[in-house]
């Protein structure tokens, strides 16, 4: 019953240098690739693609809006531009990325590192945790955030593939190793990667991994907690959550993001219009994050391991008392 | 490529006395879309009539045919609400139908007010946030520059928009990458929305700062044709991104409308109004009744 792929459990990449080793080694086969960079392409992962394509690394300075905006006219005349920088500037273009972008529907990518309490040390100035909610309000864009190394390398040429724009989160901190290479990886689409019959944790990005570990805690309580891997926040697969729904009848969703708007919205919408049920959200509380380590702030926030098994358990309780639907 | 050398090479007509007319159809053309519409900017309509004239019967390398040919020239409208004037001068060279274009603003129209790609394919992009347009233009010129291909890009800003930071970042990118095919024209009539600009946000010494950020910097009288045409021409010698500040009177041409900055903003106009502009625009009777009763 279950469709998950084998699960490697290993120190990984950054998902920001999985994401610009990928995109230099795809660079040969899509031509009019062209990389955007605002002085950082070291924390980028693009550094790498810089070295490779000199003539198609474009440097536009610390000039985030000027450089969004300027993706479109490269799209315009035929290129497919990847604008690279971290999530909090992408915040700061966005209004460039929703006119210039999406209103006028260019094929132009933007791949953001730094995103969440993944970013660490830098702090509560630099932590984007409301960008999955922000960019997904833009009609026509499509937004993903990869788990791990392999999934990233299997998105980024899934976004070079894919004729329009795109929001995809990549990760600062080294991202434990989940999938191998055989990983459906698919716009649109989320797997189950650990089967269980009492509850579902759907997770993107970081969460991920800290949604397998709380299956692991739940499962010494004697709960058996299916995982789902959902890469694409939109288009949501609706799909798959309402199936999820149907058969364990209690949800928790897990980010590195702000409660509201991100993953955790997209599936309560879809779950509320097709098979309403109790759904729990692990996220940052909508506050703003703080310095430390990610591991630490995950724990000092509520979005670590046990935090999501202890949401898997009230929403177990949510549909004892309500009843299955 | 372009079949024809130049829409204003009619023969036994100096290009001055075509653009001359050509700008004159676009002001009467705006005034009569935005009475249609009930809404719209006619102030920078008016006052950069002349330079759309002279860009599209004149400098760019455009035509009808070949909105979708790579080797085209690429015209930004950063200033988005001069939507009227581009429509017009777009009906008058044949990018678009005379009558279509008078609905300006409404539902189900491609005619927008402000100019979407979608709706328009030879409007080149989508604007209407200003300090976008230039951006976009700066996009086009490195993305044409890295393909080999030789065609230049231009790219209208209003004197307001220049309060847009992004127009300076645009300013510091454009002439770092020497886009020497890039020009922007700025259509500096001194007033915006709500006063001067002087009194919303001082924008002098302008062309000092465009030279510091190290562009080609020009200024000219906007409503003088053969000056912008000449100004054109030099932006061709230059080793960097050229900028036109052109000179130029709010509402020009409509008397009662020029340099009061609240003819600037949206505003509704009365048949009268319509008929007192295009009367000083010097349209007759037939012209007023084939722009107003459609």
């Amino acid at each position: 019953m279950s469709d998950a792929p084998a699960l490697i459990a290993s120190n990984g990449d950054s998902l920001r240098e999985a994401f610009g080793k990928a995109l230099s080694a795809l660079a040969d086969e899509f031509p009019k690739l062209v990389v955007l960079d605002a002085d950082i392409a070291g924390g980028t992962g693009v550094h790498h693609f810089r070295a490779s394509h000199p003539g198609r690394f474009v440097q536009f300075g610390i000039a985030e809006q000027n450089m969004m905006a300027a993706a479109g006219g490269m799209a315009a005349v035929g290129l497919m531009p990847v604008v690279t920088t971290f999530a909090v500037f992408c915040l700061r273009a966005i209004e460039q990325a929703r006119l210039s972008l999406c209103y006028a529907r260019r094929n132009a990518k933007i791949v953001a590192s730094h995103p969440g309490l993944d970013v660490g040390p830098d702090g509560g100035s630099a932590q984007a945790l409301e960008d999955l909610a922000a960019f997904r309000a833009i009609p026509g864009m499509t937004v993903i955030s990869p788990a791990d190394a392999t999934e990233m390398a299997l998105a980024t040429r899934a976004i070079l593939e894919f004729d329009g724009p795109v929001y995809m989160r990549t990760g600062r901190s080294p991202a434990r190793r989940l999938f191998d290479a055989g990983h459906p990886f698919q716009i649109g689409k989320g797997q189950i990667i650990r089967d269980g019959g009492d509850v579902t944790l759907i997770a993107c990005g970081a969460e991920v991994a800290r949604a397998l570990d709380a299956a692991n805690l739940l499962a010494a309580d004697g709960i058996a907690a299916r995982v789902v891997n959902m890469p694409t926040i939109k288009p949501i697969d609706g799909e798959l959550a309402a199936r999820c729904a149907r058969e364990t009848g209690a949800i928790v969703t897990a980010e590195d993001h702000n409660i509201h708007g991100g993953l955790g919205g997209a599936v309560a919408e879809a779950l509320a219009a097709t098979h309403p049920c109790p759904v729990e959200f692990v996220g940052v509380k909508d506050v703003f994050g703080a310095s430390g380590e990610p591991e630490e702030l995950a724990h000092h926030y509520g979005i670590a391991a046990p935090h999501i098994a202890a949401a898997a358990k009230r929403a177990m309780a949510r549909k004892t008392t309500a009843g299955r639907a | 490529m372009n079949p024809q050398p130049k829409f204003a090479s009619d023969p036994g007509r100096s290009a001055e006395t075509h653009l001359a007319e050509a700008a004159r159809f676009v002001r009467m053309h705006a005034i009569a879309s935005i009475y249609h519409a009930g809404s719209g900017h006619p102030g920078g309509a008016l006052s950069s009539a002349d330079l759309f004239a002279c860009l599209y019967g004149a400098e760019m390398n455009v035509w009808p045919g070949g909105i979708h040919d790579p080797t085209r020239d690429r015209f930004v409208l950063s200033k988005g609400h001069a939507a009227p004037a581009l429509y017009a001068v777009g009906a008058y060279y044949g990018f678009c139908g005379r009558k279509d274009s008078l609905a300006l603003r409404k539902l189900g129209s491609p005619f927008q007010g402000h100019p979407h790609v979608l709706d328009l394919p030879w409007v080149e992009t989508s604007t209407g946030s200003l300090g976008q347009g230039i951006s976009v233009a700066i996009g086009m010129a490195i993305g044409l520059r890295i393909q080999n291909n030789p065609a230049r890009v231009y790219a209208m800003l209003g004197d307001g928009e220049l309060q847009e930071g992004e127009v300076w970042e645009a300013a510091m990118a454009a002439a770092h990458h020497r886009l020497d095919r890039l020009t922007a024209v700025i259509d500096y009539n001194k007033l915006q929305s709500d006063n001067t600009n002087g009194a919303i946000l001082r924008l002098e010494p302008l062309a000092d700062k465009w030279r510091a950020f190290g562009w080609h910097v020009q200024e000219t009288g906007g409503h003088d044709i053969t000056a912008i045409l000449a100004a054109f021409r030099e932006t061709h010698a230059a080793p960097q991104p050229s900028v036109i500040i052109a000179h130029t009177v709010k509402g020009k041409g409509v008397p009662f409308m020029e340099n009061i900055p609240a003819w600037h903003g949206s505003v509704k106009l009365t048949r009268e109004q319509a008929e007192d502009a295009l009367a000083a625009l010097g349209a007759g009777a037939a012209e007023t009744r084939d722009f107003l009763d459609v």
